[in-house]
């Protein structure tokens, strides 16, 4: 403030009011402690993708609503539909979820014998899934139900076939996050790799829980 | 960034974030396990609602859509950690833009396919009349 006519401090200028050097520093103690450490950008700029494929989902989540009525004179959701088949399924996954957080807890206690055995845990739950899944795809398609069929059937076996691709990404990322804490042990950058792939596996079980209500729930309704 | 003297600082981090001792890791396994209950109850409640009497018929869907609102609410607190806390306002804002495009995405197709459904001439009948 020494070019111009500089406010006196009995008028303060306007952008400055409230906000002297004291309160800013203040309330910067008090927000943050410095930049951010890599662990939280890495987790954020996984986070971002992991939103651009939650888009993803919503576009086949979209084909599906609009495809959904058209059968073709085909079987309709509540004819082929094994409720049973999805209630294990869906336990199947909800419990890989809750292992895969024991897994990255393992990780905080630097426990090598918790990540592994729950990391192992996590990987049967996932290709139960797999498995109960391919197999529902396989009687379908002996039926003569493939995704040849219908409209409805083609995007069913889209949005439903995209998820359980990227399970299957997800196992094989399990498996390499195992073998590399084998290998290299707790460094900082495989630490950041298990967060990022716990944060990929929570996030499949949230597109699961929005599968399994709109797609065999209140399709097995309607 | 070193440990943080602030204890609400700390709660907010997930767990893994650095090292952890007994008492915390016993602490986010009851949040894990927390979770893990609230999102089953809700999967079991969504089951029980498909085909329970108790409610009108017609009001079904839209309350397991709710359900279903809600324990993706559950998991993404107590599995993906999103919190009010300072580290995660970035990834709430995005959270929020993502939701944005998924909301246009879904109700903008669903309203104009359902428009067009309804408002144009059927294939069977554009047909007819070009013969």
């Amino acid at each position: 403030m020494t070019i111009g006519a500089a406010p006196s401090a009995a008028e303060p200028v306007p952008h400055r009011l409230g906000r002297d050097d004291d309160s800013v520093n203040r309330s910067r103690r008090e927000t943050a402690t410095g930049p951010p450490s890599k662990r939280v950008i890495v987790g954020y700029g996984f986070w971002i993708f992991l939103l651009s494929d939650i888009v993803l989902f919503s576009a086949f989540f979209a084909t599906y609503g609009v495809l959904a009525g058209a059968t073709a004179g085909g079987p309709t959701g509540r004819q082929i539909f094994d409720l049973t088949n999805v209630k294990i399924e869906t336990g199947c996954l909800l419990a890989s979820s809750f292992c895969c957080g024991l897994a990255s807890i393992g990780v905080g206690l630097r426990n090598k014998t918790m990540f592994h055995a729950s990391m192992a845990i996590t990987f049967l739950l996932g290709a139960a899934f797999i498995l109960l899944e391919l197999k529902e795809f396989a009687d379908l398609v002996a039926a003569g139900n493939g995704p040849g069929r219908s409209a409805f059937l083609s995007a069913f076996f889209a949005l439903v076939g995209c998820h359980g691709l990227h399970v299957c990404v997800g196992l094989l990322w399990l498996l390499t996050m195992m073998a590399q804490v084998l290998a290299k042990g707790f460094r900082d950058d495989i630490l950041r790799r298990i967060l990022c792939f716990s944060l990929f596996w929570h996030a499949l079980d949230i597109v699961w829980v929005a599968l399994f209500t709109v797609v065999y729930v209140i399709g097995a309704m309607t | 960034m070193s440990e943080t003297a602030d204890p609400a600082l700390r709660a907010q981090r997930a767990p893994g974030d650095q090292q952890l001792d007994g008492s915390r890791a016993a602490e986010a396994i009851r949040g894990y396990l927390l979770g893990l209950l609230l999102a089953s109850g809700l999967t079991v409640a969504t089951f029980y609602l498909a085909d329970s009497t108790m409610v009108w018929r017609a009001a079904i869907p839209i309350a397991l859509v709710v359900l279903a609102i809600a324990q993706m609410g559950v998991h993404l607190v107590f599995f993906l950690h999103i919190t009010t806390g300072p580290e995660s306002t970035n990834n709430v804002l995005a959270l929020a833009f993502g939701l944005l495009i998924v909301f246009l995405l879904l109700a903008g197709s669903l309203f104009i396919m359902t428009n067009l459904d309804s408002n144009m001439v059927p294939l069977g009948e554009v047909m007819q009349m070009q013969r």
